[in-house]
C-alpha cells in the first residue's frame, strides 16, 4: 500500500511486476454491503420487493467494486473483479428456474402424491381421485423397451467408431450420428407413426412404435457419451494389452470396457434419463388410454408425460382435480429423471477404475 | 479399406483373423451402418407420407393458401423462437461454465456441475407447465415496462399479452432448456485447458480474467460452438414447452410480448396431430419434413464451423 496508488501500474510494464495496491479482503463484500443499503433506498423511491431487491443489489455492489478497484488496483484487475461479478451473478440466474421449478411442482404436485395415484388407473374416474398406476407402467414399459433397442445398437457403434472405424465409413457415421443427435424429438414421432402406418395403415398407436421413436432419440446419445469415454481410454492399455498378445476383441471388452465402465454407466443411465420424460414422440405414436395395457404391440398406452399433458390441457368438467394429477405427474416425472440421474452419479462413483487393486 | 475381397491368400504375411474378432468387429459395423439406413428411413418415410400434402391442391391443404402458406409463419416461429434462446442462453452458459471451472470452490464445483446437469434433467413438459403457471405471470410487469419505456421498437410494441404467454416468454423458456446442454460441453472442454497453458499465463502475470481469456477461451472455443449446435438443434425442435407456453394465434410478427404470435412446427405438430386425419396428417407430417430439413441445415453448417476450426478435444 506503500507503493503509487494513483498512478496506473499497467501501461507498458516492460520490466519487474507492476507494484499495484490491493484492495484489501473484506472490500468485496464492502460493496456489496454498500450495494444493498443504496438498493434499499431505491427501492423505497420506486417500489421494492426481494426481487429488485436482489437484482439492485448485485448491479449496484458490482459498479461499486469495479470503481472501487479500478482507483486502487488498476483497470486490469478491475476488469478481473467486474468478470468474477458476471460470472457468479450468471450462476446465481441459471438457479432461478431450476429452484423455482421444482418449489412450484413440490407444492401443487405433492397434494396427489398419496398410495391412490399409484394403485389405480383413471378407468371411471369423474373428478376426484383417480391415479397414474397405467399411466407409470406405460412409461416403464416403453422406457424399457427402448433401452433394450438402443444400448446394443448404441454401444457396439461407438466401439466401431472408436476401435475399428476407418475411413468414409467412420466419417459418414460420425456425422450421422451428428444429424441424429439434432432430430427434433417430435421428428422422431413422426417417422416412427410414419414408418408403421405404411405398413400397419393410418392412425396406428402402439407402445412399441414410440419406443422405436425414442430409440432414435436415444442411440445418438448412447453413441455420443460411449464415444466421448472410450475415447479417454488411454492408448497405453490396450498397446499393453496388444503387446502381450491379446486379441483386439478380448482387449476390448477386458481392457477397454471394464476401464470406461463407469462412464459407459453414467452415459446409459442419463440416456435413459433423457427420454423417459419425452412427450412430444410419444403423444403421436402411443396416445392416451384411461385404462392399464401391459402389451406394447396391441393399442394405446398411457405414458407418464402424456397423461400429465393431457390432465392438463383436458382436466374435464371439475378441472382442478385432473389440475392436480397432472402436477402430481409431473412431479413424478421429475423424480424419475432425479432418481435417475442420481443412480448414474452413484455408479460413476462405484465403478470408477480403482488406481490399484 | 481391408481387402477382404479377394478370396485368394493375400500375399503379405497377415495377422491371425480369431473368429470372436470378426463377430466383434462385423457387429460394431453392422450397428454403425444400421445408424445409417435409420437416418436414410427418417428422410424416407416422412417424405413418402408428405407426398400427398405436397402434390394436393391448394384448397385442400388446412388454411385454404396451399402448403407454403401453411408452413411459412411456422418456420418463422420455430426460427424466432431459437434464435431468442441462442441469444440468452450462450453467454449465460459460457459464464456458467467459467464459474463452475475457475471460480467456485473446488470441493463444491462438482455439486455445483451436478445441480446444472439436473436442469438440462428436467423432461419439457415439467418446463412447460413451470412456464404456464410460475414464468409467464412473473413476466407480465417485466413486459408491462418493456412496452412502455421501449415500446417504439417493434419488438417490443405491444400491446402487453395479460398471460404472459407471449414468444418472448417461450424463448427464455427455450434458453433455460439449452443452457445446461451449452454449459456441459462448454465445461468439458474448459476443463481440458492444458494446466500447462493456465500456469504459464498466470506465471506471466495474468489475472485469472486474462488467463481465461488468453488460455481458456481460445481453447475451448469449438466446444461452445459445438454446444451451442446441439442447443440450437434442440431449441429448434422443442415441442411441449412450447406447445404449452406459446399462445398461439396470428401469423408471422416481430412483435415478442403480444398475444399474438405464430406457432412453431413442432408445437403445431403436437396440438394438432392427435386430432388429425387424412390429408391434414400428411400435411403435419410435411410441415415434420420441413423441421427435419430445417435442423439438417443447421447442424450440417454448424459441423462445418467446428471442423473448419483445428481439432476438437484434447484426447485421441
Amino acid at each position: 500500500m506503500s507503493q503509487t496508488t494513483a498512478a496506473p501500474p499497467d501501461a507498458p510494464a516492460p520490466t519487474g511486476i507492476p507494484r499495484a495496491g490491493r484492495l484489501p479482503r473484506w472490500a468485496p463484500y464492502a460493496c456489496f454491503a454498500a450495494g444493498a443499503g443504496a438498493a434499499v433506498l431505491l427501492g423505497l423511491l420506486t417500489s421494492l420487493n426481494p426481487a429488485t431487491f436482489v437484482i439492485y443489489t448485485v448491479v449496484l455492489g458490482t459498479i461499486a467494486l469495479y470503481v472501487a478497484s479500478r482507483r486502487v488496483e488498476g483497470s486490469r484487475r478491475a476488469i478481473d473483479r467486474l468478470v468474477t461479478c458476471l460470472v457468479v451473478s450468471a450462476f446465481g440466474i441459471a438457479m432461478v428456474p431450476l429452484i423455482s421449478l421444482v418449489i412450484e411442482v413440490l407444492s401443487q404436485g405433492l397434494e396427489r402424491l398419496d398410495g391412490e395415484f399409484f394403485s389405480s388407473s383413471l378407468v371411471g374416474v369423474v373428478g376426484e381421485g383417480g391415479g397414474a398406476y397405467h399411466a407409470l407402467m406405460g412409461t416403464l414399459i416403453v422406457t424399457g423397451l427402448t433401452t433394450l433397442i438402443s444400448v446394443p445398437i448404441g454401444l457396439m457403434t461407438a466401439i466401431y467408431l472408436v476401435e475399428y472405424g476407418t475411413g468414409r465409413l467412420k466419417r459418414s457415421i460420425t456425422f450421422m450420428v451428428d444429424v441424429m443427435t439434432g432430430i427434433p424429438s417430435i421428428v422422431a414421432g413422426l417417422f416412427a407413426y410414419a414408418l408403421f402406418a405404411s405398413f400397419l395403415g393410418p392412425g396406428i398407436r402402439l407402445g412399441i412404435v414410440g419406443a422405436v421413436a425414442l430409440s432414435v432419440l436415444m442411440i445418438p446419445v448412447v453413441v455420443r457419451s460411449a464415444e466421448e469415454v472410450l475415447k479417454l481410454v488411454p492408448n497405453e492399455l490396450r498397446e499393453a494389452s496388444y503387446a502381450l498378445g491379446v486379441p483386439k476383441w478380448r482387449t476390448i471388452v477386458k481392457v477397454v470396457i471394464p476401464t470406461a465402465i463407469a462412464g459407459l454407466g453414467t452415459g446409459i443411465t442419463l440416456a435413459i434419463a433423457r427420454v423417459v420424460g419425452e412427450t412430444a414422440p410419444l403423444l403421436v405414436t402411443v396416445g392416451i388410454t384411461n385404462a392399464t395395457n401391459f402389451d406394447p404391440f396391441d393399442g394405446r398406452m398411457a405414458t407418464l408425460p402424456v397423461y400429465a399433458y393431457y390432465q392438463l390441457t383436458q382436466p374435464g368438467v371439475p378441472p382442478q382435480f385432473a389440475i392436480d394429477r397432472a402436477w402430481t405427474a409431473a412431479l413424478l416425472l421429475i423424480i424419475l429423471v432425479m432418481g435417475l440421474n442420481l443412480v448414474a452419479r452413484l455408479i460413476s462413483r462405484f465403478f470408477a477404475p480403482k488406481t490399484g487393486r | 479399406m481391408t481387402t477382404t475381397s479377394a478370396p485368394t491368400e493375400p500375399p503379405v504375411q497377415r495377422p491371425v483373423r480369431r473368429i470372436g474378432d470378426r463377430v466383434f468387429s462385423g457387429g460394431a459395423r453392422i450397428a454403425g451402418i444400421l445408424i445409417l439406413i435409420v437416418l436414410a428411413g427418417v428422410g424416407a418415410f416422412l417424405v413418402v407420407e408428405s407426398l400427398p400434402a405436397i402434390t394436393a391442391s391448394p384448397e385442400d391443404v388446412p388454411g385454404e393458401g396451399g402448403l407454403a402458406a401453411y408452413i411459412a409463419p411456422l418456420i418463422f416461429g420455430t426460427l424466432l423462437s431459437a434464435l431468442i434462446a441462442l441469444l440468452v442462453a450462450t453467454p449465460l452458459a459460457v459464464a456458467i461454465a467459467l464459474f463452475i471451472t475457475f471460480y467456485a470452490p473446488r470441493r463444491i464445483a462438482q455439486p455445483l456441475g451436478y445441480v446444472v446437469d439436473l436442469l438440462a434433467a428436467i423432461p419439457s413438459i415439467v418446463y412447460g407447465f413451470w412456464g404456464i403457471a410460475w414464468l409467464a405471470p412473473q413476466m407480465v410487469p417485466f413486459y408491462e415496462w418493456l412496452e412502455e419505456n421501449l415500446g417504439f421498437i417493434p419488438l417490443f410494441a405491444g400491446p402487453v399479452s395479460t398471460t404472459g404467454r407471449t414468444m418472448l416468454t417461450a424463448g427464455l423458456v427455450l434458453a433455460i432448456m439449452i443452457l445446461p446442454i451449452i454449459s456441459a460441453l462448454a465445461r468439458e472442454v474448459f476443463g481440458q485447458t492444458p494446466a500447462l497453458h493456465r500456469e504459464a499465463a498466470l506465471a506471466l502475470g495474468a489475472t485469472r480474467w486474462e488467463m481465461i481469456r488468453m488460455a481458456v477461451l481460445p481453447y475451448g472455443r469449438s466446444g461452445v460452438i459445438g454446444g451451442a449446435m446441439l442447443g440450437l438443434g434442440r431449441a429448434l425442435g422443442e415441442t411441449m414447452a412450447i406447445a404449452l407456453v406459446l399462445s398461439v394465434s396470428g401469423g408471422i410478427t416481430f412483435n415478442l410480448i403480444s398475444s399474438g404470435n405464430p406457432s412453431t412446427i413442432a408445437a403445431n405438430i403436437a396440438l394438432e396431430f392427435p386430432e388429425s386425419s387424412g390429408l391434414d396428417v400428411n400435411t403435419l407430417i410435411a410441415s415434420g419434413l420441413a423441421l427435419f430439413l430445417i435442423t439438417l441445415l443447421v447442424n450440417t453448417l454448424a459441423r462445418w464451423i467446428v471442423n473448419r476450426r483445428a481439432d476438437f478435444s484434447g484426447a485421441n
